[in-house]
């Protein structure tokens, strides 16, 4: 007896590590470094790592006293695209001679409120828009893209005649920015890259001002505090902020789903229908300081120009120099992984209004109302083999 | 006067060290810890050593364990941990008046707690009076969570989620019992401190009333200036066992200060139906606790903060194997498997209308070899399912520990 209960001690306790849960497959995680980062990468990564996934403000550390959410990871879960619950809203600009709104706390809407303070409500006659929450994977390739690379695609004149122009953002630099090597200007503009309308330049005025407008903790890059419109003191400090950029710009790209044959004919079919023209499959980045994105080929499925998307799309506010009907091109890679961090469902476009991938295709208008038309003709199998190959992305 | 005050240290030192010495002094004050009497029972239900005539006894437990878990592929490999040394100091005042005291060093001496320290005075069976840091009669485990009396390593995640088990406060309330052939009825109701608006507010981004524990100012004074209430009503039957109903409620938020209107009154309540008999026919012991909490979260903060929660566990334990193992004459030998489910955000999204899922399921099934009644041996292995706020793909954590937890 007493043998006997020592031997199936010592089996249960052999089995444990084969008792665990294992890892999913790399291809169907969003998260997870870039491969190629060193020690000493790999430890600012981990850093920036907490605190964008676990460091949750509360009253005591800063939040609001209006936000959005209450960290960063809870409006990107595992990284990926956010949820309606995290949709944000901005508003008050109508064209590219700036936001009209910004005394009455545009552009951005602080919809919550610790208790005992007032959420901001959006100003009557105020146009606005909704922005579900993207996801962060592959962010800093994309940075790392010189604005030659970008420009090459760029067709404002449509000289091409195929009814697409592409145009980027020309945005104002923050003070607290520093210009990429090789910087594209125009009248003292610069190409905006991250945003819903590309009026963002890089990853770290994205993540001061998501700190500030999301989660109402001021930083020495954005000290105005979103409800007193008073400078306050950091409550974040530069390091947090320099190891969150890091780890965003560290961040693997999406790796594609192994693919069937259908899936290969599907990718036919994006570029024949015409979808590859603004979803441009490939790029490659410009040096970088991190090896492991330096001069990379990448696969990003955009070609992060803004693009006339019409009407149905036009929501009435805008950023930077796009029109209000223009919205850049998003990236596609990760597409098929969205539902694993919006509740097992689709929220597509840029405000989640789509709830699966044709709906999506059928609300292109604009300049991509003639692939909308030739995604329209094809056959129910050749849709079929097209959505899969997105979801494969 | 000094020679007579030196001489009269050497007198006391030399009684304490002959006391030391002569181990027959010493008088173990046998329980049997593995049956559970009422819950509300439970501080007193404990084996405490007492020094020939001397009115204190002295007590507590140690448990530790190791661990290996992982969660979708990562683990922190091999944990070994000191999860809690607890003395306890009992002490008769007198026939009707008694004191006692639970000390806790949680995790080495990470989290250091008075957990009990409370006069009792009994003017009546069914009319005594508590003062001091009483222990919250919130559902069972809050009242009876001495590690030895349990077959599990990890204690409820409903008790120590839902409710801040193990929660005390400085307060004062009543008891009392009422003995009837086989009944037995009980209840206790007191006032303490309370909570603090940490449970909106803390680093979980949940509902959290053990966020609360974090202040530990609450032993000098009460965060709001109003009193929690916490009350229980038990029965038990000899033959069917025991059934608690139990609430706790008051305002967590400060409201004013100064003499100024900082925010309305925000109140939280919190229920708890707790159950525990033994099959006589099977000897199985079936031990269960179900919890509810209400709290008036502004509707101006964000979801991700619930006003409504919900959870429980039922631990089953089934005698197995009876006899001498390893020279421990009457060991036990227990096949255990505990079931929890807690939902940390009970509703729905405004949004999308659909339902906000934060909820944990584990099955935690079992061994525990009982040497003596007052020692517990224990090899779980613990699986269990966590979803995010929108229901995300569940994180899967599993794994084994083994550990004991022993009264001495």
């Amino acid at each position: 007896m007493n043998r006997r209960i020592v031997f199936i001690g010592l089996v249960l306790l052999v089995a444990c590590e084969e008792f665990q849960p294992k890892a999913p497959a790399d291809y169907d995680l969003l998260d997870g470094p870039v491969e190629g980062l060193n020690e000493a990468e790999n430890i600012q990564f981990l850093l920036g790592d907490v605190a964008f996934n676990d460091e949750v403000f509360t009253s005591a550390n800063g939040l609001g006293p209006l936000f959005v959410g209450t960290s960063c990871g809870s409006c990107h879960p595992g990284d990926g695209k956010g949820h309606p619950f995290t949709t944000l809203t901005r508003f008050g600009q109508t064209d590219e001679n700036g936001n009209q709104y910004l005394n009455v706390g545009g552009p951005q809407l602080q919809h919550r409120a610790v208790p005992g303070f007032t959420p901001e409500a959006i100003p009557q006659n105020a146009t606005f828009s909704r922005f579900t929450p993207p996801a962060n994977t592959g962010l800093g390739f994309i940075d790392a893209v010189s604005d030659a690379e970008i420009l090459a695609w760029a067709d404002p004149d449509d000289s091409d005649g195929d009814g697409i122009s592409g145009v980027p953002n020309w945005i104002n630099l923050k003070e607290y920015l520093t210009e990429r090597q090789n910087s594209v200007t125009q009248n003292g503009k610069y190409i905006g890259r991250f945003g819903k309308k590309g009026a963002t330049y890089n990853l770290l005025q994205q993540t001061a001002t998501a700190y500030n407008q999301d989660i109402g903790i001021t930083s020495s890059f954005e000290p105005v505090d979103t409800h007193s419109g008073f400078v306050f003191d950091p409550e974040v400090s530069n390091q947090t902020i320099n190891d969150v950029v890091f780890y965003l710009k560290t961040l693997k790209a999406p790796a594609p789903r192994p693919g069937s044959n259908s899936i290969m004919e599907g990718k036919q079919l994006f570029t024949t229908i015409g979808c590859s023209k603004c979803h441009r499959p490939e790029m490659k980045t410009g040096n970088s300081t991190i090896a492991a994105i330096s001069n990379k080929v990448f696969y990003p499925y955009s070609d992060l120009l803004l693009h006339d998307m019409g009407t149905v799309l036009d929501d009435g506010y805008t950023e930077g120099s796009a029109k209000t009907y223009e919205w850049r091109t998003p990236p596609l890679w990760g597409l098929g992984l969205s539902k694993n961090s919006q509740g097992g469902q689709y929220f597509l476009m840029h405000d989640g209004r789509a709830r699966n991938i044709e709906e999506a295709i059928l609300l292109h208008g604009g300049e991509g109302i003639q692939s909308r038309g030739n995604y329209e003709a094809l056959t129910a199998e050749e849709k079929t083999k097209l959505i899969r190959f997105l979801e494969s992305l | 006067m000094k020679i007579s005050l030196l001489l009269g240290v050497a007198l006391v030192m030399c009684l304490t060290v002959t006391a030391q010495v002569d181990s027959t002094l010493f008088k173990r004050t046998q329980r049997d810890t593995s049956k559970l009497l009422l819950n509300m029972d439970a501080v007193y239900n404990r084996p405490f050593l007492s020094v020939s005539k001397l009115p204190v006894a002295v007590g507590g437990y140690v448990e530790a364990n190791w661990q290996h878990l992982g969660t979708d592929g990562v683990s922190e490999g091999h944990q070994f941990q000191m999860r809690r040394l607890t003395l306890f100091i009992a002490s008769s005042i007198s026939r009707r008046i008694k004191f006692l005291s639970e000390i806790e060093f949680e995790d080495g001496t990470k989290e250091i707690n008075i957990e009990f320290a409370s006069v009792d005075f009994e003017f009546h069976p069914l009319l005594n009076f508590r003062g001091g840091i009483v222990m919250n009669p919130i559902g069972a485990f809050n009242q009876n969570h001495d590690g030895p009396k349990w077959e599990f390593i990890d204690r409820p995640i409903s008790a120590t989620q839902l409710l801040p088990a193990t929660w005390s406060n400085v307060g004062f309330g009543l008891y009392g019992k009422l003995y009837k052939d086989n009944w037995v009825y009980a209840y206790e109701t007191y006032l303490t401190n309370g909570f603090d608006d940490q449970i909106i507010s803390n680093s979980e981004n949940k509902t959290f009333l053990p966020a609360s524990k974090l202040n530990k100012d609450r032993f000098e004074e009460s965060f709001n200036g109003v009193p929690l209430l916490t009350a229980k009503v038990a029965l038990r039957n000899k033959k069917i066992g025991e059934l608690g109903l139990s609430y706790m409620g008051g305002v967590y938020n400060k409201f004013q200060e100064d003499g100024l209107v900082l925010d309305e009154k925000r109140r939280h309540h919190s229920w708890a139906l707790d159950f525990n008999t033994v099959i006589a026919a099977t000897k199985t012991y079936l031990n269960t606790e179900w919890v509810f909490n209400k709290v008036d979260v502004p509707s101006t903060y964000g979801q991700q903060y619930g006003d409504k929660q919900m959870g429980g566990f039922l631990d089953v334990v089934q005698p197995i194997v009876r006899q001498n193992i390893f020279g421990f004459d009457r060991s036990v030998i227990n096949a255990v498997c505990r079931f929890e489910y807690v939902d940390w955000n009970v509703g729905e999204f405004a949004e999308t209308g659909e339902d906000i899922a934060e909820y944990v399921v584990a099955v935690v099934p079992g061994i525990s070899w009982r040497p003596t009644s007052k020692t517990v041996i224990r090899l779980n292995c613990r699986y269990n399912w966590q979803t995010d706020l929108f229901g995300n793909p569940a994180s899967k954590t599993a794994g084994f520990q083994v550990g004991f937890s022993s009264y001495f």
